[in-house]
């Protein structure tokens, strides 16, 4: 079982006043709350950004690495030891600018992790500069003439490099996004959730109206396991409608991807190490 | 001055463009000469093409310790025309090349002097069901045919080689080496030696492994209980790599392929946060890319092992050639300061056991551990006795997987090594990249973050007391000169030094932390010193002025790729004696 007050480190959260980023948190503290993820259980990585403070604000076993390497620390967490539950924080500009890469290959691998990505669509540590994720024609302070490049679309990416869970969420719908995080957590194999995050210091544009204005929730008649109906939805988002839920969900998850039994139990002791330098003779 | 005699020194070079199995050809008859009881180092030297360029590989074979490479051949076996062309002044006088009568090679050029050996290697390969592809094993049969090499023990060689094979491809084999060897006994009966003549019996046989680097590398990993790898292939590392992922199963550790060098270093770096030992290995340019998650390992303090195998550089340079160039880069990759220990072997006992030690390293101080090796180290194979596991034992360091009351993952120690424990465990941490405190939240405070570079600093000033290993000194204690050096320049020095009663060599197997005392002492004492290192610039005699203050003006500095000779340092030596005996 855990508590509310389990999860409580001595550190309060230092995001704006009304940062999306905080409903995350609360949204994952009462998955957690429900799950009873705790640290015999759990362990989460971050990146760096605005999103990746949040590890001084949840007390579950962490790893805070670099900017942009999350994905592969995670893999390697899940490779070592498959009864985690493994969670990744991660930002647009840490997962799809620096970490771009990674996230096509850990798409690829398809390793049971659940990815979050705090998507505010610009830089917000460093004040506000243009990411993968910044429509065209947005003035940010690294492109004061506008944006000239199309900006990524996460789930598309991600349903045709081979992620088996693909889901968008509103940082404003903090029930929704509880639920979502413990499906994707239940699902064998990669998760991946693109939060849409209001940066109200920074995103001026992309502000909680702006997505009120245009959110809707895929309704129960969509059926998340035909592949090429996922693809046509999530381009929707080029569109002015940008459609919330689980838009890919198959259970066609190879099984045996991660060793089925922690690494650290392999005792070298009864390595036969004989056999093997005979091979030299 | 000679107190020691020269080891003799029997050397094969085959030649061949790549395709040709050149270097199969060369491994066989390492094999066939340490199973008769030789010591043999195996040079290889190639293109970066799979096919086409130019092969060639040298087995030098003796019947004392043979572990450096040598300028000459006793016997070429020339696979193509351009093996003649290129390397027939490089053949001892009544030396000789077995070449295929089948091309029409031409020796008419040739020194009158060089024995003439040809051999239709193709049509013995063909009267035995083989063709153009077993070229290579009719080579080797009439190699050892010619240097009076036991039959059997290379018809044994052939089956364990293709042991994973249908019979049919064995005996075709088998065939050919026969066909080939029967054809030289006859037609060139007045010419056998007995270079590869058994010097031990069945019965008496010692088993020998003739093994690279690379090899030595994995085997090491692998007996020091390594439990994850994740390695993107580079050379002149990728054999570390096949080795590794081929064994996995049979060992039970996990071997991953990555995206790249990034996601090499930072998988390793997740799965030793979750608790297993992890490896990674690249090349300097690899680890251009890991230079970011060395500096994640140094400040989180998770223990990781990286083998960083040396090619000719800059930027892609010369890629299947060897260099030193990368010791200065990993002593020195990474923003702001965090303990690395960094290790050097010379030769592939000491890359094994340096390898195994390295594992305990990184779990004691909880820090990145590199074992930089040059490419002759990685590729070239050495005799060796079956590695021994000794008295090592598997060390976690401090590191709990237990619950802990009240736990601080990075609690001040006077050694620095704070207690070390999993996710999972109970235990709560966070590992993390921004300066931390005890527990592992962020910090900017001032005196905690002077507290925790001083912890991490500590780590490396108790390794240097309580692990840190002096130089090995080679030759008398006292010398007129003293060769300094490291890596692969190793065995050419030993063999160098056999000629000469008043020079020995320290050999620096740890860079970081550094033995300076033991340096300053030796290098003061001695009247003359030379460092010779296979880079551009000097970059261990460089370590060794910034350590000891000692600046040394004699440098053999080599960087054409090529492996530092035993005659090049026999020169060298010689001309500091001339200065010395002038004076
Ligand atoms: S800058 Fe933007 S993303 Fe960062 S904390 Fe403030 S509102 Fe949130
Ligand atoms: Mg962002």
């Amino acid at each position: 079982m855990t508590s509310m007050s389990d999860l409580k480190t001595p550190h309060p959260p230092n995001w704006c006043p009304g940062c999306g980023n905080i409903s995350i948190w609360g949204a994952f503290k009462q998955a957690a709350v429900n799950q009873g993820w705790d640290n015999t259980n759990t362990a989460l990585v971050a990146g760096i950004g605005c999103h990746g403070h949040m590890l001084n604000f949840v007390k579950i076993t962490s790893l805070e690495g670099l900017h942009g390497r999350p994905l592969p620390v995670a893999t390697g967490i899940k490779l070592a030891n498959q009864k985690l539950n493994v969670f990744v924080f991660t930002g647009d500009g840490d997962c799809f600018g620096e970490g771009g890469n990674h996230f096509i290959h850990t798409c690829r691998r398809n390793h049971d992790l659940t990815v979050i990505i705090h998507d505010n669509s610009l830089y917000a540590l460093t004040t506000g500069q243009t990411s993968p994720r910044t429509p065209q024609g947005l003035t940010t302070k690294s492109t004061p003439q506008g944006n000239p490049d199309e900006p990524i679309n996460p789930l598309s990416l991600a349903i045709i490099s081979g992620a088996t869970f693909v889901a968008r969420a509103y940082a404003g719908d903090m029930e929704e996004l509880t639920d979502l995080i413990t499906k994707a957590n239940e699902h064998k194999g990669l998760s991946i959730i693109d939060v849409l995050q209001p940066c109200i210091s920074f995103n001026k544009s992309l502000t909680h109206d702006f997505y009120r204005e245009r959110i809707y929730y895929l309704g129960s008649d969509y059926d998340p396991t035909d592949k090429d109906e996922a693809l046509a939805r999530s381009r929707e988002l080029e569109s002015d409608r940008i459609p919330l839920g689980i838009f890919y969900n198959s259970d066609a998850v190879e099984k045996g991807k991660e060793p089925q039994k922690a690494l650290i139990e392999n005792e070298a002791a009864d390595r036969d190490l004989d056999k093997l330098f005979r091979k030299y003779i | 001055m000679n107190s020691k005699k020269t080891a003799q020194i029997y050397s094969v070079r085959i030649g061949g463009c790549a395709g040709q199995g050149v270097k199969s050809v060369g491994l066989v008859l390492a094999k066939l000469a340490a199973r008769s009881g030789y010591s043999i180092y195996n040079q290889i030297e190639y293109p970066s093409l799979i096919r086409g360029g130019h092969n060639v590989m040298h087995v030098n074979i003796s019947s004392n310790n043979v572990y450096g490479p040598q300028e000459l051949s006793d016997l070429i076996i020339a696979l193509n025309q351009e093996t003649v062309d290129k390397h027939h002044y490089k053949i001892k006088s009544g030396g000789g090349i077995i070449y295929n009568s089948d091309d029409k090679i031409d020796t008419s050029q040739l020194d009158k002097s060089i024995h003439l050996y040809g051999v239709p290697l193709l049509t013995l390969s063909e009267e035995a069901g083989g063709g153009e592809l077993l070229v290579n094993v009719a080579a080797v049969g009439a190699a050892a045919a010619l240097t009076g090499a036991n039959l059997n023990t290379l018809t044994a060689l052939i089956e364990e080689e293709f042991h994973d094979k249908d019979n049919d491809i064995i005996n075709k084999n088998i065939r050919v080496a026969k066909n080939a060897h029967s054809y030289v006994l006859e037609n060139y009966a007045g010419s056998i030696k007995d270079s590869l003549k058994p010097i031990e019996s069945i019965t008496t046989f010692i088993p020998k492994m003739v093994i690279n680097g690379n090899e030595a590398a994995a085997l090491g990993a692998i007996a020091a209980g390594m439990q994850f790898a994740s390695i993107y292939p580079m050379s002149p590392i990728s054999n570390i790599l096949h080795v590794l992922a081929a064994n996995q199963e049979e060992y039970s550790y996990v071997y991953r392929q990555p995206e790249d060098e990034i996601a090499a270093i930072n998988m390793a770096i997740g799965a030793s946060f979750a608790g297993a030992r992890s490896f990674t290995s690249t090349s300097g340019g690899g680890f251009c890319l890991m230079t970011e998650g060395y500096g994640l390992a140094g400040i989180t303090e998770t223990p990781v092992v990286i083998v960083e195998g040396m090619r000719g550089s800059p930027g892609t340079g010369i890629p299947t050639w060897s260099e030193q160039g990368d010791l200065q880069f990993i002593l020195n990759a990474h923003q702001g300061y965090f303990p690395r220990i960094v290790l050097t072997p010379g030769d592939v006992n000491e890359v094994f056991e340096l390898t195994m030690e390295a594992f305990n390293l990184a779990d004691k101080y909880q820090t990145p551990v590199v074992v930089l090796i040059d490419k002759n180290i990685c590729e070239n194979e050495q005799t060796c006795d079956l590695f021994d596991v000794g008295d090592y034992r598997i060390d976690r360091g401090r590191f709990t997987t237990q619950q802990v009351e009240d736990y601080k993952r990075y609690d001040f120690e006077s050694d620095g090594i704070s207690q070390r424990s999993i996710p999972g465990s109970g235990n709560f941490f966070i590992a993390n990249s921004d300066e931390h405190d005890p527990h592992g939240y962020s910090t900017e405070e001032i005196e905690m973050r002077n507290r925790m570079m001083e912890k991490r600093g500590q780590k490396l000033l108790t390794c240097a007391e309580e692990d840190m290993r002096d130089p090995q000194v080679f030759g008398p204690d006292d010398a007129d000169i003293t060769i300094v050096s490291w890596g692969s320049n190793k065995g050419s020095i030993l063999h160098a030094l056999e000629n000469f009663g008043n020079v020995n060599y320290l050999h620096v197997t740890w860079m970081s932390p550094f033995p300076s005392d033991f340096i300053k002492d030796r290098l003061s004492k001695s009247g003359h010193v030379i460092c010779v290192e296979c880079n551009y610039s000097g970059q261990l005699a460089r370590l060794i002025r910034e350590k000891t203050g000692i600046e040394i003006t004699d440098k053999l500095l080599k960087y054409d790729g090529r492996q530092v000779y035993p005659g090049e340092i026999e020169e060298r030596i010689k001309k500091a004696l001339e200065v010395i005996n002038k004076q």
